[in-house]
């Protein structure tokens, strides 16, 4: 217990020496917030963020609206926040989704063996080499319906982001697999498991109450590098019209109207690009950080 | 070798096989379905007229059956008649295709001549604070979503400027070499943008693990010069490795080109299926996600008989 207190308080303390991770920890924590009290701020102001006013349409920055009003005369900093809200949680629980599938993916392989293991990762390879995007427009324009999705909820307003999590999780589990099943792969020749295995244990029980635990800091890692790639493809999607559908706000489906008026309104092209941008650079700068802290030596990784 | 060749192309037939089935079972997932669209565009069908249309197209058919009939049909080279083109699929696919490669080849070029001399700067002083500068980029690049740099490139040079156009490939009455130079520039400036962050980060992580071998050390203690070392003995080792990520990467170029025609009304292989796929042309949908596919497939085989010819260590069965 006492070793375990001070791993973690070590690996805590490496975190904390890392400035360019502290600092991006910081920057998403204020997003997030910003974007949590989004509503809040929305009546602070007198603004409704949904209320189209086409009379007010591409305002410049006012006292009203500090950053102006976007194609339909919405607050553009309020949308913002709202997309923001999106973003970061489609970010969060898609890369949580494909980690569950990848880890599933790559502790079956690692630990089994034999043709479970190659066929695993023979298609691991696959998933990894095909044109991807291609594949996620018709994934994601099919119809929920005829897979037998209820149409309340296929026809919800939240659907578009059920279903981008789902589409994540999809094509996004290749890289958690690999490293899930090499470590798995060390792992299963230690002799913890070896007297697991001889005392009778299930190799259900193996996997779960032996190996994963061991297998934490590498998901948690792994995770955390892939939730900036995440909202990048969120943003794709979304901008290419196949993500996000309005009412619902993100950056990316904030992005596929701005080139329509990207002569007269530039601001509606820049700000959520720029959100995007630093987001992933924040995600992604906080997942190194956190990787060298949870592994200094590297070697998982 | 040859049997190695002949084994992977085996193996690349059966991924194929199961990536046509996988693309035509989801095709007929999507929204609407072709009775429906003749429906729309002729009210005075009646319901025992959808009945006759439905069985002589055999859409009553289950699934397995109906892939069958396809696929022998895909097999003689028949992949239907396009809805959008009314054409067959086939001719409508042959363009884009040529103006995807000349795009992408653009790009593909422009990203390795960009990254690697990047990335091998970067590598031969790590941790100066040119490796930093160089860092740097890269993270902003893998970083930066493709379609908001193809945004901001048309925002600087196109609106701003008026350089250069923001899409399409030719002016009207243009044409020729230097117009379409002109048109590509832009869709290409972003997926090279797009694309040289991973390969410099590859490029550096493969030479300076090349560069702690023990054969480098052999070599600085025998006299080598600094050039010779580089050259002779630690490019071509991380090369190998760079090489397979490189070629492994087509299905994320070809994705990136699919964004890029989009944003610039590009008219290559990538507009054509989304084009395709939110126009309902399921026919010309199908061809194209499987022509994409067979690229990808045939970019992986050459992959690994480039690793083979660069690292002669390696030896296939």
């Amino acid at each position: 217990m006492m070793r375990q207190n001070s791993r973690t308080r070590a690996a805590w303390h490496r975190f904390c020496c890392n400035r360019a991770a502290l600092a991006s920890c910081a920057l998403l924590l204020v997003l997030a917030g910003l974007s949590i009290l989004e509503p809040a701020l929305a009546r602070l102001m007198g603004q409704d963020p949904t209320l189209v006013q086409l009379h007010q349409r591409l305002v410049g920055p006012s006292f009203a609206h500090p950053l102006g009003t976007d194609e339909l005369g919405r607050d553009l900093l309020l949308r913002l926040l709202e997309g923001g809200r999106v973003s970061l949680s489609v970010g969060i629980f898609g890369a949580i989704a494909a980690s569950v599938v990848g880890s599933a993916i790559g502790l079956a392989a690692g630990y089994r063996g034999g043709a479970l293991d190659s066929f695993l990762m023979r298609m691991t390879d696959g998933v990894i080499a095909l044109p991807l995007l291609p594949l996620l427009i018709v994934l994601a324009a099919i119809d929920l319906q005829k897979l037998g999705v209820p149409a309340e909820l296929a026809r919800s307003e939240t659907a578009s982001l059920y279903r981008i999590v789902v589409l994540v999780a999809l094509v996004g589990w290749t890289t958690v697999a690999r490293l899930v099943r090499g470590a798995t792969l060390s792992l299963k020749a230690r002799d913890f498991v070896r007297a697991a295995v001889a005392l009778g244990a299930s190799p259900l029980r193996v996997m779960i109450v032996h190996i994963l635990p061991n297998l934490a800091s590498v998901i948690i890692v792994s995770t955390a590098l892939s939730v900036g790639g995440v909202i990048l493809l969120e943003s794709v999607l979304s901008y290419l019209g196949l993500g996000i559908a309005p009412p619902l706000a993100s950056w990316g489906e904030m992005l596929s109207g701005a080139q329509e008026t990207i002569t007269i309104a530039p601001a509606l092209a820049i700000y959520p690009g720029v959100l995007i941008f630093l987001v992933v650079v924040a995600c992604n700068l906080g997942a190194d950080g956190l990787q060298e802290a949870l592994d200094p030596r590297g070697r998982t990784v | 070798m040859t049997a190695y060749i002949l084994r992977r192309l085996a193996e690349s037939l059966v991924v194929l096989a199961v990536m046509s089935f996988v693309i035509y079972g989801l095709i007929g997932l999507m929204p609407g379905d072709p009775i429906d669209l003749m429906l729309s565009a002729d009210p005075h069908l009646t319901t025992a007229d959808v009945a006759r249309l439905k069985s002589l197209m055999g859409v009553d058919q289950p699934l397995l059956k109906r892939y069958g009939v396809w696929a022998a049909a895909a097999l003689t080279g028949d992949f239907g008649y396009s809805r959008l083109y009314v054409t067959p699929a086939l001719t409508v696919l042959l363009p884009p295709l040529g103006r995807s490669a000349l795009l992408m080849g653009v790009s593909f070029i422009a990203t390795i001549l960009l990254a690697l001399p990047l990335g091998i700067i970067a590598a031969l002083k790590p941790h100066s604070s040119r490796d930093h500068a160089i860092n740097l980029a890269a993270f902003a690049s893998v970083s930066m979503p493709s379609f908001w740099i193809g945004l901001m490139l048309i925002l600087v040079f196109a609106a701003r400027l008026g350089w250069l156009p923001a899409g399409g490939i030719a002016d009207v009455g243009g044409g020729g070499v230097g117009d379409l130079a002109r048109h590509l520039l832009l869709p290409a400036a972003t997926l090279t943008l797009v694309g040289f962050g991973s390969f410099t980060r590859y490029m550096r992580a493969g030479l300076i693990e090349a560069m702690s071998q023990d054969y480098i050390r052999t070599a600085r203690a025998k006299g080598a010069s600094e050039r010779r070392i580089l050259v002779g003995h630690a490019l071509r080792n991380a090369l190998s490795a760079v090489v397979t990520l490189i070629a492994l990467s087509f299905g994320a170029l070809f994705s990136g080109a699919l964004v890029t025609e989009t944003l610039f009304a590009y008219p290559g292989m990538g507009k054509l299926i989304y084009d395709a796929i939110l126009g309902n042309d399921f026919n010309l949908a199908l061809a194209a996600l499987l022509l994409a596919t067979v690229m990808t497939l045939l970019a992986n085989l050459a992959a690994d008989l480039a690793y083979a010819a660069i690292d002669p260590r390696i030896t296939y069965r």
